[in-house]
């Protein structure tokens, strides 16, 4: 069935939402994290079970995309009930419809509790976690369903590209995006409108825009969850794009990592085709435009931008020197518009609400919402959407719900790889782009990774050192050679071999990457060194000048004893040392081993007492 | 006509040009390693990074002149920058003379990283040079980051390569060997080699079908050992 006008499609929205509105739905969420939890099979159960009862024909189960906490997973949500429940497993599911489908009862012990007044949350909205979020892009994440295009359909779904392309001309729209303030969420925060209009008058035969979907950052998981829960927003924002600049042809740039969402985007291109979204002339418009999409072999500097335009053309995804920029000379030399998933994601949401009501939302300079992946040593993990502004504080407690006691969060490493590491001190920060990138970190694509006070902010730098220097592509001396140096004097005062002057070295080193590199990988992949450096150099210098880890992580410096008073001689840490390094009687203090002790840190996990100290 | 100044010289130069093409005809000299005017610009050594106006340092074989740019080619930050990427070179390919050259050109005197003899910096040259001029495209690299390395395709011995010997004529750090009477790992100080000390042979320099067994075309008389020559006696004497 092809779409011709707004008025076909807004009747079509009209007949679905009737239809769906009255029955009542299971929704089980398919992100990744809670089919890795076992969602299949709780969505299998839910089938058979209603087959059995005979509800099957009165009751709709779907998979949607990521509801967002992913810790509490697998997370199941029932309508028109709005009961939501976290952690349901596959034995739950005859309760749930037995109980809260058959009878409305709901099932207290699959709520949210709140951890510090013990109250069951019944919707999703009492839940600390969502109600300081601000869900606008993943607005219908765990509701939809993304395999089908009504579903979008149903909630408004391509009514913004049926109103720019019958309503207004591209300059229009350009400006609409202009007057938003949307800025690239892939990291460096350029202004959307003013690349569509840089790309709209650089001359070229042909012209293609593209989506960034190549995350490579260690914990973040922001635009698979949007590819994999809603792909039609990001469909429906390139076309938008691709009519503001003149462009035919689209292309999906994703990671063959990613194999839900190169699956779930086939199928929504599938049908936008179907539909008539896109094609030959969409909405009976002169427009026609068509996306195909290019799996990427999981390269970290694909994402940036000349990279992917090599990987795109069949090369290695090697960065070129910039001038000429993409919306020059981009795909085969055409210009080209390179957007993040999540900023075409709120193209469409701009045109429907208008560039005001965007505006309005967030800081001075940076508007809209923003989604981050918040992972580490915090109480709920998963995806969060808040507006731009909010401080680092309300994200890191009042969100995520603080460390896990009796831990308490250290720092923050905001942006991936090359964003930065900010103290507990900073945590008042607002979160923009000028902000983050003042106090050394950036805002990136939105990976957020909290730690605690038993985290060594050197091993963190050198972490991240390791993975950069084998994620540079190795084509400019500085990132490829600097980042293994950078990891080489890390790794020295970590394991305590490093003197005052290697710092110094590391310092000048790290500067001089940054400054030097060729694209954006090696001239941020210093971030991490240099901004522990900036809010941590009393631990480096421990590190050196004492010999010492002052949170005892870095095993070459430190040493596991069992204090004797504490010891209650129970035994449980005999058994699972994998050296037999500890010995003793029972109700007799134990002893480890130096000699034999390999510091795996197991007897300390193990002891209830907290007798095993690191020093 | 393009405006800008470089080094407070303002020059008017055709679009397209590079600020490295810039920088030679106003006669100011910038180091360079992995450029080549035969050969496409690549941009890897970053030893020809140029400061601009903005306070960025991009590098000059691949940055187009663009009206009112203002440009230092040897501004204290570019210096700065400049002996830290020799500092680098010189700890992976401490045996090259080309390097040890500019190492003494910018007064880098020594060493602080740990030193391992790679012969090879990845500058792509030979690569550029097989593609581009020989059509060949017998060689390129293999890896990324700290593991990319220059070889034939899966290490085979190449069936387009015509052992033309072009990879090692352009290669910047094995065409001469620096035989300083030093051990490699130290800086010589002045490279004040009297003659050129490399043997007229392929020998032992860095041979990209080396893992693909010899193929055979370098085998020669086997040189006389600059060491024991007299050679020596006169670097000694100097």
């Amino acid at each position: 069935m092809k779409i011709r006008t707004l008025e076909q499609l807004r009747a079509l929205a009209e007949e679905l939402r009737a239809a769906r509105d009255h029955r009542p739905c299971v929704r089980v969420c398919g992100g990744t994290g809670c089919r890795a939890r076992g969602s299949e099979e709780v969505l299998a159960r839910f089938k058979t079970l209603l087959q059995e009862t005979g509800l099957a024909e009165a009751v709709d189960v779907k998979f949607t995309g990521c509801h967002g906490l992913c810790e509490r997973g697998p997370l199941v949500s029932l309508a028109p009930q709005e009961v939501f429940y976290q952690g349901v497993e596959a034995d739950d599911v005859r309760a749930i419809v037995t109980e809260t489908l058959a009878r409305g009862t709901v099932i207290e012990r699959l709520l949210a509790q709140d951890p510090v007044t013990g109250k069951h949350a019944r919707r999703e909205q009492e839940i600390p976690f969502y109600r300081r979020q601000h869900r606008l892009v993943l607005r219908f994440n765990g509701i939809l369903d993304p395999t089908d295009i009504r579903e979008y359909i149903a909630v408004g779904g391509y009514q913004a590209l049926g109103t720019a392309l019958t309503h207004l001309t591209p300059e229009e729209v350009i400006e609409i995006i202009e007057r938003s303030g949307l800025r690239g969420r892939g990291g460096a925060g350029f202004p959307t409108g003013k690349k569509w209009r840089m790309a709209r008058a650089a001359p070229g035969s042909r012209k293609y825009v593209i989506c960034n979907g190549d995350e490579g950052d260690p914990g973040a998981f922001m635009d698979r969850s949007v590819l994999e829960g809603n792909p039609h927003s990001v469909i429906e924002g390139m076309i938008i794009g691709a009519y503001a600049i003149g462009a035919a042809q689209g292309i999906i740039y994703v990671r063959e990592e990613y194999p839900l969402a190169v699956r779930t985007l086939e199928i929504a291109l599938a049908q936008a085709r179907d539909y008539g979204f896109l094609g030959e002339e969409i909405f009976d418009s002169a427009f026609s435009f068509d996306i195909e999409i290019v799996r990427g072999a999981g390269a970290f500097v694909a994402g940036e931008e000349t990279a992917l335009i090599a990987a795109v053309e069949g090369r290695v995804s090697e960065p070129r020197q910039r001038p000429p920029y993409p919306v020059h000379r981009g795909v085969w030399g055409y210009p080209t518009v390179i957007n993040n998933v999540e900023t075409w994601a709120n193209v469409p949401l701009i045109i429907e609400r208008g560039p005001e009501w965007f505006a309005s939302l967030g800081t001075a300079t940076s508007k809209g919402t923003k989604i981050f992946s918040l992972v580490g040593k915090v109480m709920n993990t998963g995806l969060v959407e808040i507006p731009m502004g909010m401080t680092l504080r309300e994200l890191i407690e009042e969100i995520g719900g603080g460390a896990p006691p009796p831990r308490e969060i250290k720092a923050v490493q905001i942006g991936g790889p090359s964003g930065g590491c900010l103290p507990k001190a900073l945590f008042d920060l607002p979160i923009d782009y000028e902000s983050l990138t003042e106090a050394g970190a950036m805002m990136g694509s939105g990976g957020l990774i909290v730690m605690d006070d038993r985290t060594c902010m050197v091993d963190v730098a050198r972490y991240f050192m390791d993975f950069l220097r084998d994620e540079s592509c190795g084509k400019c001396l500085p990132c490829r050679e600097g980042t293994n140096r950078m990891y080489e004097l890390l790794t020295a005062i970590c394991e305590g071999r490093a003197t005052e002057s290697d710092l110094e070295l590391l310092e000048e080193l790290a500067h001089v990457v940054k400054e030097t590199s060729l694209c954006g990988l090696g001239q941020t992949a210093p971030n991490p060194v240099l901004t522990t450096l900036r809010y941590f150099r009393p631990e480096y210098e421990a590190h050196i000048r004492e010999r010492r880890c002052p949170a005892g992580v870095c095993k070459a410096l430190i040493r596991y004893v069992i204090n004797a008073e504490r010891c209650t001689g129970c035994l449980a840490c005999l058994q699972p040392c994998p050296q037999q390094a500890i010995s003793g009687q029972l109700k007799q203090p134990h002893v480890i081993s130096e000699e034999r002790c390999i510091k795996c840190g197991i007897c300390y996990e193990v002891c209830q007492f907290g007798a095993v100290e690191i020093v | 006509m393009t405006r800008l100044s470089i080094n407070g010289i303002e020059v008017d130069l055709e679009q397209g040009t590079t600020l490295l093409e810039a920088a030679q005809h106003l006669g100011i000299e910038i180091p360079t390693l992995c450029f080549h005017p035969g050969l496409s610009a690549y941009g890897a050594c970053r030893l020809c990074v140029v400061e601009l106006g903005d306070g960025r340092l991009v590098s000059a074989c691949t940055y187009p002149v663009q009206e009112g740019l203002r440009v230092r080619t040897h501004s204290p930050r570019v210096l700065r920058a400049r002996r830290m990427l020799i500092e680098l070179l010189l700890s992976i390919c401490p045996s090259s003379k080309r390097i040890q050259d500019l190492a003494a050109e910018h007064q880098v005197e020594r060493v602080r990283f740990s030193v391992r003899d790679e012969r090879c910096i990845l500058c792509g040259l030979c690569v550029r040079m097989c593609a581009e001029q020989m059509m060949a495209h017998a060689i390129g690299f293999v890896n990324r980051g700290y593991r990319r390395r220059i070889t034939t395709p899966f290490d085979l011995t190449s069936d387009v390569c015509r052992r033309c010997g072009g990879c090692l004529y352009i290669c910047p750090v094995c065409e001469l060997r620096c035989q300083g009477p030093e051990a490699p790992s130290v800086v010589c100080g002045s490279c004040v080699t009297p003659a050129p000390t490399c043997p007229p042979v392929y020998g032992d320099l860095a041979c990209y079908m080396g893992a693909a067994g010899e193929c055979g075309t370098c085998v020669r008389e086997p040189p006389p050992d600059p060491r024991s020559s007299d050679l020596r006696r006169r670097r000694e004497s100097v």
